[in-house]
C-alpha cells in the first residue's frame, strides 16, 4: 500500500551547512511557515531577516539559496529559485532570481533550501548529493573562469560558480549557473567569495510529491494556453524566437534606449545591434531553464550564449558601440569572470563620461578584465559606479538607485519603471514591478507610459506579485500571459493547500514589506527611494529635438508619496508596526 | 483618471452591454474616485480593499444580456463554462454569486476576474487599468450570448428543451437587434503610411460600429512595400490610431512583438496569397454555428477547438480548429488560400480583399448575417418573425 507523504509540494526540511567548523544539520520546517513564505524569495528572506545588519562579509551572515513549492514539478518555468544574502554592492536586501537546474537538483536532493554560513579555510567546493553533504578542496581552481569550473566539476550535478572577479573583491560580482545562468545583480558572487566556495555542486533523485495529478495536468494547460497566445512570449517576434532581445527594436522605436550614460536616449545605430542581427550572425538554437516551455536564452553551436536584451541594450547604446561581435564578446568575458553585465556595462559607461573617452571594443575587454583582476583603474572600477563616481567628485554620472547600476530603459520614457527603480527594495532593478509589461508590451492592456496617475498602486501590486512569483517559484516572463490566478489552481493542485489569486497576492505583499524591514533596519529611508538627478533636470535630445522630456520632481514625489500610502509606509517611506502586524511579520526579530 | 472612468462608462452604454447611467465605475490609486454615486459604493469599496486592484465596473445589463445572464447564472450555477475557444483561453470560468455581499464577492473575485450576481449585473476588474475590467464585462456578455444560443440548439436537437429555456429564448429574440449593414469604406490600393492606418482605423471602427464585434475582439492588417501594418494585441478595433504596428515582413526588426497574436496567420496570409487586406473579428452567430456539430458521438468531442478533423462548413465557409496564436496560425492561412473567408472553431471569422477592406468588412457581414438565418433555421423559427432581412 503507497504511503500519504507528509507534505506536498515542499520537502518538509532546510539544509544548513556551517563552514567554520564543515558542519552541516537538517531543520524541519513548520507548515505555517510555508503558507506565509511560501519558499524561494520570501523563505529565504525570512531567514535572512534576523542577521540582516550584520556586516554583508561577517561571519554569520548567512547565504541562502532557496526552490519553490512548484520546483521540479511540471508547472511551467518551475526550474527557478533565489541565492540571497545581504547586497555586497547595495547593503539592502541582495536577492537574484536564477534558472538552470541548480533548484530543481536542490529540490530532488530533498531540500526546500540550503543555508550557508561561517567561512571555510580553504577554497572550497560543496557538493550535495541527496543528503550526503562534502565540502572539498577548490584551491585547484583558484582564479579559474566560470567556464572552465563549470567544465571540470559539472558531471557532478548543477553547477554554481564564481569566477576570479568575486575572489578579486569586485562588489559587483555573480554567481553563474550551470555554465550560463548568472545570478548577477547585486554582488552576490562575493558573497560566496567571502565564504571561499568556489563551488556548489548539487544532485538529487527524489520526487516532488503532488496532490492533486489530474488538477495539476488541467492547470498547467490553463496556464499554457495563455503562454501560447501570447505574441511577446510565443509569437513570431517574440521572446521565444529572439530572446529577451526582441525587446531591443521596440524600446528603440519607443526612444528610451539608455544612451551614453543615460544622457540620450536614441541609438543611431540601434538597427544593426538588434535580436535578428544576432540572428543573422549566429544562427543560434534555443536552450533555457528546467521546465520552461519559451526557452529564452539563445545559443551557438559553438556553445556560446547569446546576449540577453539588458547586456545587448547597455554595451551597445550605453557605452556607444557598434560592433556587434564586441557585445557577445564582452558578455562571455563578464560571464566567464563572473561579473554583472548591467552593473560592469553602466560603470564603465560612467567611466567613459567622466573621462570623456569613447571605449572601443579592445578597450571594451582589456576594461573588463582590468576590472575582473582589480588592475589599474579596474580596482577602481570594480567597486561599482555609484563609489567611483564620488571619488571622482562626479556622483551626478552614476546612473544608480541605491548604488545598483540602472538597466536597459530609460525611466524618462515610461514613468511606472521611473517610480519602480526608485521604490525597489535592492536598488535600481526593473525585475521587482517589471511595468514594462503594460507601458511597453501592452500586457494585461496597455497603460499610459507618460504619466504617474494610478501608477503608485500598479508598481505595488506588481511587487506582491513578483514576490509570490519567486517564491513559488515560477518566470516572471511567463507573467506576460499568465497570471496568479492561473498558478494559484497550480499551487492548489501541487500543495493541497486551498489557494487563490488573492492569497499569493497577500503573500507577496508580506514577503515585499519584509524586505522593506530589512532595508529600513539598515538605515535605508525616502532619500533612498530616488532617482539620479539627470532624470529630472535633463530632457532626453535629439539634435534640438527633445525625445523625452525629463520628469517632473512633484509628479514624481507625489506618485512617491502614494506608494507609501498604499504600501503601509510612513511619510518617510518607513515601515509601521501597524502594518507589520497586519501582514504577520514581527516588528522586531 | 477621470476621462478614463468616464470613458469605459460610455462605452458600455453604446456597446449595447449596459443601460443608461447603469455603469459604476472605480478607479483606485491612493484615493478611490468614482463615476457617480451610488449607494452601492460602499459595499463595492471593501470589495476593492480586500483585492489586489486598481478598478472596477459594476454594472446592470442590458438587454437581451440582461435576460441570457440571468437565465444561465439560474441554470448553470455556481459556474458558468464558456463554450467559445478565446474567452475560455482568457477567463476559464465565470462565477455566479448569489448575494450582492462584500465577503461572497471578495471570495468569488479572489480567483476569478469578474463575477455574475443573478438579476444584479456584473462585477468585473482590472489590475492596471479599467479596460481590464470592460474587456472582463464584455466577454461574459459575449460569451453568455454565445452559449445560450448554443446550449438551446443543442437542447433543440436532443429533445431537452424545457419551459424556463423555451421562455427565455423567445424573450431574447425578440429583443435582438437586427442585423447592421456595414458602411462603403476608403477605396484602396492605400500606399502612403498615412492612408494606411487611416484605412485600418476606419475600418476596424466600422466593424464595431455595424455591431459585428465589440471593440476588444478582432484584429485587422494590411500589407503595402513588404510592411504589413497589423493592430496590436490588446488594442480596441475602434480605437486603433497609434495602435498599429508596422512590422518588416522580412522579420529585420522584432518590433512586431507588440502586434496582435494573429500577426503569425495574418504575415502567412498576404505571404501565400494576394490578398493585402485581413480582417478577423468574432460575430457572434458565426461563432455559434461554428460550435454547433451533429456528429454526436465524436472521439474529439471536447477537444474541437484543437483536434477537430471533420471537414465542416456552414452557409459555404469552412470552418477549421485551431486555438489563438500557434494553433490557427496553422490552420487559417491554409484555409484563406482556397477561400478569402474561414471561421475557426468557436472563436471567430477571418475575411481577405485585395485592395481595401472594403471586400473583407461585406465579407464578414454576410457571414454573420448568413449564419444568423441559418441559426433560426435550425432553431425552427421563421426568419420574418424575427427582424426584417
Ligand atoms: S523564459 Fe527564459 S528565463 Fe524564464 S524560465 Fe524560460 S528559459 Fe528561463
Ligand atoms: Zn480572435
Amino acid at each position: 500500500m503507497e504511503t500519504k507523504p507528509d507534505i506536498y509540494g515542499w520537502c518538509g526540511r532546510i539544509l544548513k551547512i556551517d563552514l567554520n567548523d564543515g558542519s552541516h544539520h537538517t531543520e524541519q520546517i513548520d507548515n505555517a511557515l510555508y503558507r506565509k513564505f511560501i519558499g524561494g524569495r520570501g523563505l529565504a528572506g525570512y531567514f535572512l531577516r534576523p542577521f540582516i545588519t550584520l556586516p554583508w562579509n561577517d561571519n554569520a551572515m548567512p547565504l541562502l539559496l532557496f526552490t519553490g513549492p512548484l520546483v521540479n514539478t511540471i508547472s511551467p518555468t518551475s526550474g527557478r529559485m533565489t541565492i540571497m544574502s545581504r547586497s555586497p554592492l547595495t547593503g539592502a536586501v541582495g536577492d537574484c532570481s536564477v534558472g538552470g537546474s541548480l533548484g530543481t537538483e536542490i529540490k530532488k536532493a530533498g531540500w526546500d533550501g540550503i543555508i550557508i554560513t561561517g567561512k571555510s579555510d580553504f577554497l572550497c567546493g560543496l557538493e550535495i548529493i541527496n543528503d550526503e553533504i562534502k565540502i572539498v578542496e577548490a584551491k585547484q581552481y583558484t582564479g579559474w573562469g566560470t567556464a572552465a569550473t563549470h567544465q571540470a566539476i559539472n558531471k557532478k550535478g548543477a553547477t554554481a560558480v564564481i569566477g576570479p572577479a568575486a575572489e578579486n573583491d569586485v562588489l559587483f560580482s555573480s554567481v553563474i549557473v550551470d555554465g550560463h545562468y548568472a545570478a548577477g545583480r547585486g554582488g552576490i558572487g562575493l558573497s560566496f567569495a567571502i565564504k571561499n566556495i568556489k563551488y556548489l555542486t548539487v544532485r538529487g533523485d527524489k520526487n516532488t510529491f503532488i496532490f492533486d495529478g489530474p488538477a495539476l495536468k488541467k492547470s498547467r494547460a490553463d496556464v499554457m494556453r495563455l503562454v501560447s497566445a501570447s505574441p511577446a512570449l510565443m509569437g513570431e517576434q517574440g521572446i521565444a524566437r529572439f530572446g529577451t532581445g526582441a525587446l531591443y527594436d521596440l524600446i528603440d522605436a519607443r526612444t528610451m534606449m539608455p544612451t551614453d550614460n543615460f544622457r540620450k536616449s536614441i541609438f543611431d545605430r540601434a538597427s544593426k545591434m538588434n535580436a535578428f542581427a544576432y540572428q543573422q550572425r549566429y544562427h543560434p538554437h534555443n536552450t533555457g531553464c528546467r521546465g520552461c516551455p519559451v526557452l529564452c536564452k539563445k545559443e551557438t553551436a559553438a556553445d556560446l550564449i547569446l546576449p540577453e536584451f539588458e547586456t545587448m541594450s547597455h554595451f551597445s547604446a550605453l557605452i556607444d558601440n557598434d560592433n556587434l561581435e564586441a557585445v557577445t564578446e564582452a558578455n562571455r568575458i563578464c560571464n566567464d569572470l563572473g561579473m554583472d553585465t548591467i552593473s560592469a556595462a553602466a560603470t564603465l559607461a560612467c567611466y567613459a563620461e567622466i573621462s570623456s573617452l569613447k571605449i572601443t571594443p579592445e578597450m571594451l575587454f582589456s576594461l573588463l578584465h582590468d576590472i575582473g583582476h582589480i588592475r589599474g583603474v579596474g580596482a577602481e572600477l570594480a567597486e561599482g559606479s555609484y563609489r567611483y563616481a564620488l571619488r571622482r567628485g562626479r556622483p551626478e554620472t552614476s546612473m544608480t538607485v541605491k548604488k545598483l547600476e540602472l538597466p536597459g530603459y530609460d525611466p524618462r520614457g515610461a514613468y511606472g519603471m521611473a517610480l519602480s527603480y526608485a521604490v525597489s527594495t535592492r536598488g535600481g532593478c526593473h525585475l521587482r514591478a517589471y511595468p514594462i509589461s503594460h507601458e511597453i508590451l501592452r500586457k494585461p492592456v496597455a497603460t499610459d507610459r507618460f504619466t504617474f496617475d494610478g501608477k503608485a498602486r500598479i508598481i505595488k501590486t506588481a511587487e506582491d506579485l513578483n514576490a509570490a512569483v519567486d517564491s513559488l517559484t515560477a518566470c516572471k516572463f511567463l507573467f506576460f500571459a499568465a497570471s496568479l490566478e492561473e498558478y494559484a489552481q497550480v499551487f492548489s493542485a501541487i500543495t493541497g493547500l486551498q489557494s487563490s489569486a488573492e492569497d499569493l497576492f497577500r503573500a507577496g505583499e508580506r514577503i515585499y514589506y519584509q524586505e522593506k524591514l530589512m532595508n529600513a533596519a539598515n538605515g535605508f529611508s525616502q532619500v533612498d527611494d530616488d532617482l539620479p538627478k539627470r532624470f529630472f533636470n535633463d530632457d532626453s535630445r535629439k539634435d534640438d529635438r527633445i525625445v523625452l522630456k525629463a520628469i517632473n520632481r512633484n509628479d514624481f514625489y507625489q506618485a512617491r508619496a502614494n506608494y507609501y500610502r498604499i504600501r503601509g509606509l510612513n511619510e518617510g517611506g518607513l515601515p509601521t508596526k501597524e502594518k507589520a502586524a497586519e501582514l504577520g511579520l514581527l516588528w522586531k526579530v | 483618471m477621470e476621462s478614463l472612468i468616464n470613458k469605459y462608462s460610455t462605452k458600455m452604454i453604446s456597446a449595447g452591454l449596459a443601460p443608461a447611467g447603469a455603469p459604476l465605475i472605480a478607479l483606485l490609486d491612493a484615493d478611490v474616485e468614482w463615476n457617480r454615486h451610488d449607494t452601492l459604493q460602499k459595499t463595492l469599496e471593501q470589495v476593492m480593499a480586500g483585492l489586489h486592484i486598481n478598478s472596477l465596473i459594476f454594472s446592470e445589463l442590458a438587454e437581451p444580456y440582461k435576460t441570457i445572464i440571468d437565465y444561465l447564472a439560474v441554470s448553470s450555477a455556481p459556474t458558468i463554462f464558456p463554450e467559445d475557444s478565446e474567452t475560455r483561453t482568457f477567463f476559464h470560468d465565470f462565477p455566479v454569486c448569489p448575494t450582492f455581499s462584500a465577503l461572497e464577492l471578495i471570495s468569488a473575485l479572489k480567483h476569478r476576474k469578474n463575477v455574475i450576481v443573478p438579476k444584479a449585473g456584473i462585477v468585473a476588474l482590472g489590475s492596471v487599468s479599467p479596460l481590464q475590467a470592460y474587456v472582463s464585462f464584455s466577454s461574459v456578455c459575449f460569451s453568455c450570448f454565445v452559449k445560450f444560443f448554443t446550449d438551446y440548439l443543442w437542447a433543440r436537437r436532443t429533445g431537452r428543451i424545457d419551459k424556463k429555456m423555451e421562455d427565455a429564448f423567445l424573450k431574447v429574440i425578440n429583443l435582438l437587434e437586427p442585423p447592421h449593414s456595414p458602411p462603403t469604406l476608403a477605396t484602396g490600393p492605400f500606399a502612403s503610411r498615412n492612408d494606411i492606418l487611416s484605412a485600418i482605423s476606419e475600418a476596424g471602427r466600422a466593424t464595431v460600429q455595424s455591431r459585428l464585434v465589440d471593440s476588444f475582439f478582432g484584429n485587422i492588417s494590411y500589407l503595402a512595400c513588404d510592411i504589413l501594418y497589423i493592430s496590436q494585441t490588446a488594442s480596441s478595433l475602434d480605437e486603433l490610431e497609434g495602435n498599429i504596428d508596422a512590422v518588416p515582413l522580412d522579420g529585420s526588426s522584432s518590433v512586431g512583438i507588440t502586434a496582435s497574436s494573429e500577426y503569425s496567420a495574418h504575415r502567412q496570409i498576404v505571404n501565400n496569397t494576394s490578398y493585402r487586406a485581413i480582417l478577423h473579428g468574432h460575430p457572434k452567430f458565426s461563432v455559434i454555428l461554428s460550435l454547433d456539430c451533429k456528429i454526436n458521438d465524436c472521439k474529439f468531442r471536447g477537444s474541437c477547438h484543437t483536434s477537430c478533423p471533420q471537414k465542416r462548413e456552414v452557409c459555404g465557409i469552412s470552418i477549421v480548429p485551431g486555438e489563438i496564436g500557434k494553433g490557427l496560425s496553422k490552420t487559417v492561412p491554409a484555409a484563406i488560400a482556397h477561400d478569402p473567408s474561414v471561421i475557426v472553431y468557436g472563436h471567430g471569422v477571418f475575411t481577405a480583399g485585395v485592395t481595401d477592406f472594403n471586400e473583407p468588412l461585406q465579407r464578414l457581414a454576410a457571414i454573420e448575417n448568413a449564419c444568423r438565418a441559418e441559426y433560426f433555421r435550425r432553431a425552427g423559427i421563421s426568419s420574418a418573425r424575427q427582424w426584417p432581412l
